[in-house]
């Protein structure tokens, strides 16, 4: 079954001709037709686009001229990424009807590849949750046990990658949104440095925290994709001008004589103790393998979620404010004026999850409060930044648990706050900008994934991926699937 | 509190930047184009978008703020400022806030008496906004259309301190601060298309005092004339309610031309909390010290220095310099029919009395357009200068160049208006005219010493206006007395 293949194997494949991309997309969109109903991964299935895409890439590997390594791999988009002329709804009602007329630079750049779009995979509406259960339109389920959630907010990208309906998919990570519910759907999430992937396209939630990244079955995988959706980008300004390493090449080395860091504050009481168990043998497999661990403080992490909470909704408040009914998506008739038209549109385009931060970051924004909250905020998010250039003064990358707990059961969470827990460990790397990838590191007796998350300095992915495909290699939970029938 | 009060203004301009594309997208600024037909994903907010600086408006902004003497900051930002408007794409307007691109600048204005520094306070960079266009009025509007090909358009703000103290020294100071941008080429000056826009801060507080009075805003001025009238009517609107103990609310107001007043706007469109943080979406400017100082190098001259120059140098009027003065083009024009000519005086008087009076108008495109180069000018004044032609005639043939586009010499070769100053030709005409009007000689020996002039214009009208008037005065006074 190609559908089960990474993306290097199923590269070989079309390579040597057993396989073709055709074949490919058929064999995942067949899929997608039989599993999707349970799962509920996608929004939108394209499949169209895919078999048209799939064609092209035949002809090119019957000419004996791929592209590279993405040619004919069957992906798929969260709806937050912007695809001309395919709906891109955000989860919201708000933009249910919205058809972008332009394509996400990493859009562009995956097509530029070759890939094979099979369709957009559902989120929390804008992005805001831990859950996908704040999509407006349905809840995706976790593969592993289709009571419980994939995470958010990219659960869409996680789920189908778990499931095996895509050979990659695509998410974004503004506090953790690809590597908790990649820790949750067992497989990798990638958050790339903030600025190495251009965000020209992605529909914003908050601007100074917003990565795109992928979902994928290995971490050699993840390595080939970066490879192509990373770099500078004329149409977006706080995508650095860094060179690009090839990813791929750089997993070589190994982790021999690696230092890598435990961060004390991220073993916190309260968490999940099969958690805690899994992570720290993952550890013991690093040092198996030559790497040098120490412990290491990062003191503001209990200030960081706090934080999160202020930057993220105030930036949202912000970006959000374009949703008025004048330009596309939802208008609610029947307005006297063009104010009442505007405020009735968002009262019934938006949930209650992006109402909520909405007002939370009108008010944090609001004069007055601006220095008691989102200018202490940003004090925070310094400190915290601070703390891992500290700590990557003596390591070379940290390595934590993704999440406190494994996947919770649908509509177990009411509480927000309980739910904003969630990304305890995965704010700070967010508000430090830094690159993090979860992947999988054992699984609980109940058979639920358990991620384990290692953390590096800015534009170091290669490290990360590095150290990341070093425990892969030597443990085998990236191999187990969830029995979906 | 009663009279005499002091007057305090600041003015807040508006100037659209005359770049090519538009300040965060690579859209045309060209004006008068079908609706939304200048737009892409980044104008029209469209989710996802991202804003990318246009480098040559920071150039424009920076030039500017070199001429009124502003310290540039080298580090400078911008910032979101928030309010829910639906000619605005994104609800939010990219601005800049805390961190402008420059302060602490001077402009020099003169108004009747001696010239005055006013303080500039900041000058920054935003986005423009739409455009609503509504179905009937706007009350009852049936249907209102946004038209996006102005939101984006870069506009340059440039805030005065509350330094002006009339509103005339207002309009001197926008008269000045028109002439700066229009000389550096950063703004077209054109108020009627919206490319200078002012607001002003209009309060009135006791003689002598320091404390300022309640401050009211007129937004949205896009003439001279409206700036000056309208302060003109707050002043005195002001005056009239602190003279009757009235207390004065701090609003903002609108000029309505027709009925020659303000009115106050409802006070929910200005309740304004607008939320301003620093734009995510772009990184803070970090510009270059050499790169400032080669603009500054790059400056030309401005208009007062020029002023300056051109009464010390051609012996012009203050007047006459602040008039040619206003504008580049027309500055230029001047200098270069003056140097070829090597008559300033003379061109000057050409320039301002037959030359504005053809043009369309005297701004740099109407002068570039204009059919009588400097050179054709200076050739023209030749031609008085050594008699081919009458002063008179000249002014016919200045016409004609200007239709036709030809030199003065083909003009006047062509319809033979080479004046005539022959004495034996002019003769015979006297002659005849003194025969013709024997009445006229008559009034003229009874002492009726205005029927000369009109003798010398029967000699005139007979040759078409060739004839020399000197040599026809000279010869009148030989033959009248003889007759
Ligand atoms: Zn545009």
């Amino acid at each position: 079954m190609l559908a089960a293949l990474s993306i290097e194997a199923l590269g070989a494949r079309f390579r040597d001709g057993s396989a073709t991309p055709s074949a490919a997309a058929r064999d995942y969109l067949a899929r997608i037709e039989a599993l999707d109903p349970k799962v509920r991964a996608f929004m939108t299935v394209t499949p169209d686009v895919a078999l048209a895409q799939a064609a092209e890439a035949d002809a090119r590997f019957e000419a004996g001229a791929p592209r590279g390594s993405l040619d004919g791999v069957p992906i798929a988009l969260k709806d937050v990424l912007c695809t001309r002329g395919i709906r891109t709804a955000c989860g919201s009602k708000i933009l249910e009807r919205f058809v972008p007329p332009y394509d996400a630079t990493v859009v562009r750049r995956l097509q530029e590849a070759g890939t094979v779009l099979l369709g957009k995979l559902n989120m929390d509406e804008f992005a805001m949750g831990s859950s996908t259960e704040n999509s407006a339109f349905f809840t995706t389920r976790n593969p592993w046990d289709l009571g419980r959630v994939p995470g958010g907010s990219s659960g869409g990208s996680a789920a189908a990658v778990a499931a095996d309906l895509a050979a990659a998919t695509f998410g974004t990570d503004t506090g953790g949104s690809i590597r908790q519910p990649a820790a949750f759907c067992g497989n990798v999430g990638l958050k790339p440095t903030y600025g190495r992937v251009s965000r020209y396209g992605l529909v914003a939630f908050a601007s100074s925290l917003d990565q795109i990244g992928p979902f994928t079955k290995t971490v050699a995988d993840a390595a080939l994709v970066l490879r192509v959706i990373a770099g500078a980008d004329p149409m977006d300004s706080t995508a650095a001008v860094v060179p690009v390493p090839d990813y791929r090449a750089a997993l070589a080395g190994g982790v021999a004589g690696l230092r890598i860091g435990i961060p004390r504050e991220y073993f916190i009481d309260g968490m999940d103790p099969e958690v805690e168990r899994a992570v720290r043998a993952a550890v013991d497999v690093l040092r198996g393998l030559g790497a040098k661990t120490e412990e290491v403080s990062l003191p503001h992490t209990e200030y960081g979620l706090a934080a999160y909470y202020l930057i993220g909704p105030a930036e949202a408040s912000s970006n959000l404010a374009r949703y008025d009914g004048v330009k596309y998506g939802l208008r609610l008739p029947g307005a006297r004026d063009v104010i009442e038209m505007e405020s009735r549109t968002r009262a019934a385009g938006f949930g209650r999850e992006v109402k909520r931060r909405i007002m939370l970051g009108t008010y944090a924004l609001s004069a007055g409060y601006y220095d008691a909250y989102y200018g202490q905020a940003l004090r925070v998010r310094t400190l915290v930044a601070r703390d891992f250039q500290t700590a990557f003064q003596t390591v070379d990358a940290i390595v934590a648990p993704t999440t406190p707990g494994v996947a919770f059961k649908i509509g177990e969470k009411e509480d927000p706050l309980q739910m904003y827990l969630n990304d305890v460990f995965t704010i700070p790397t967010s508000l430090a900008g830094l690159p993090g990838v979860s992947l999988p590191a054992g699984f609980t007796l109940a058979g639920l994934p358990i991620g384990l998350q290692v953390i590096g300095k800015a534009y170091d992915e290669a490290t990360v991926l590095r150290v990341a495909h070093a425990y892969e290699r030597a443990t085998d939970w990236h191999a187990r699937k969830p029995a979906l029938s | 509190m009663s009279g005499p009060y002091e007057t305090v203004i600041g003015l807040e301009v508006h100037a659209q930047l005359r770049t090519r594309t538009k300040m965060f997208c690579g859209c045309s600024t060209g004006f008068g184009a079908a609706p939304n037909t200048q737009t892409c994903p980044v104008c029209q907010g469209n989710p996802g978008s991202l804003p990318v600086i246009n480098k040559r408006a920071i150039e424009f902004g920076i030039r500017t703020a070199l001429a009124l003497g502003c310290t540039v900051n080298l580090q400078n930002r911008f910032a979101r400022k928030h309010y829910f408007y639906p000619d605005m794409p994104k609800n939010y307007q990219i601005s800049q806030y805390e961190e402008p691109l420059a302060e602490h600048g001077t402009l020099e204005v003169a108004a009747g008496g001696a010239p005055r520094v006013i303080g500039i306070q900041r000058l920054h960079l935003e986005e423009d906004v739409g455009k609503l266009v509504h179905e009937g009025e706007f009350a009852t509007a049936r249907a209102s259309h946004v038209d996006y090909n102005r939101a984006g358009v870069p506009l340059m703000e440039i805030v005065s301190k509350p330094d002006l103290r009339s509103p005339e020294e207002a309009g001197a100071y926008l008269r000045a601060l028109r002439a700066i941008v229009v000389y550096l080429g950063v703004c077209d000056g054109n108020m009627e298309e919206g490319s200078l826009r002012c607001d002003a801060n209009v309060s009135l507080r006791i003689a002598g005092s320091d404390v300022l009075g309640t401050k009211v805003e007129i937004k949205n001025l896009n003439s001279f004339r409206h700036v000056q009238h309208a302060l003109e009517y707050e002043v005195k609107r002001q005056a009239q309610a602190l003279d009757v103990g009235e207390r004065l609310t701090q609003e903002t107001r609108l000029w309505d031309p027709e009925r020659g007043r303000t009115v106050a706007m409802r006070s929910k469109e200005f309740a304004h909390d607008y939320r301003y943080f620093p734009e995510p979406d772009l990184p803070p400017l970090d510009l270059a010290a050499t790169e400032v100082e080669r603009l500054r190098g790059d400056l030309p001259e401005l208009p007062a220095a020029k002023r300056v120059r051109f009464v010390q140098a051609y012996g012009l009027s203050p007047h006459e310099a602040e008039l040619l003065g206003q504008g580049r083009g027309l500055a230029d024009y001047f200098e270069a029919a003056a140097r070829e000519s090597g008559k300033p005086k003379a061109v000057a008087n050409w320039v301002l009395n037959e030359l504005l009076r053809e043009l369309p108008g005297d701004d740099d495109a109407a002068v570039a357009a204009c059919p009588i180069t400097p050179s054709r000018l200076a050739g023209l004044l030749a031609l008085i200068d050594d008699g081919t032609i009458s002063g008179k005639i000249a002014k016919d043939v200045f016409e004609k160049m200007f239709r036709s586009g030809e030199d003065a010499r083909a003009i006047v070769g062509r319809e033979g208006l080479t004046q005539v100053a022959d004495t034996d030709t002019l003769a015979g005409v006297v002659d005849q005219v003194l025969a013709q009007h024997a009445k006229v000689v008559e009034d003229w020996r009874n002492g009726k010493k205005a029927a000369l002039g009109f003798l010398v214009g029967q000699v005139m009208k007979s040759t078409q206006g060739k004839a020399n008037p000197a040599v026809v005065n000279q010869l009148l006074g030989e033959k009248l007395p003889k007759v």
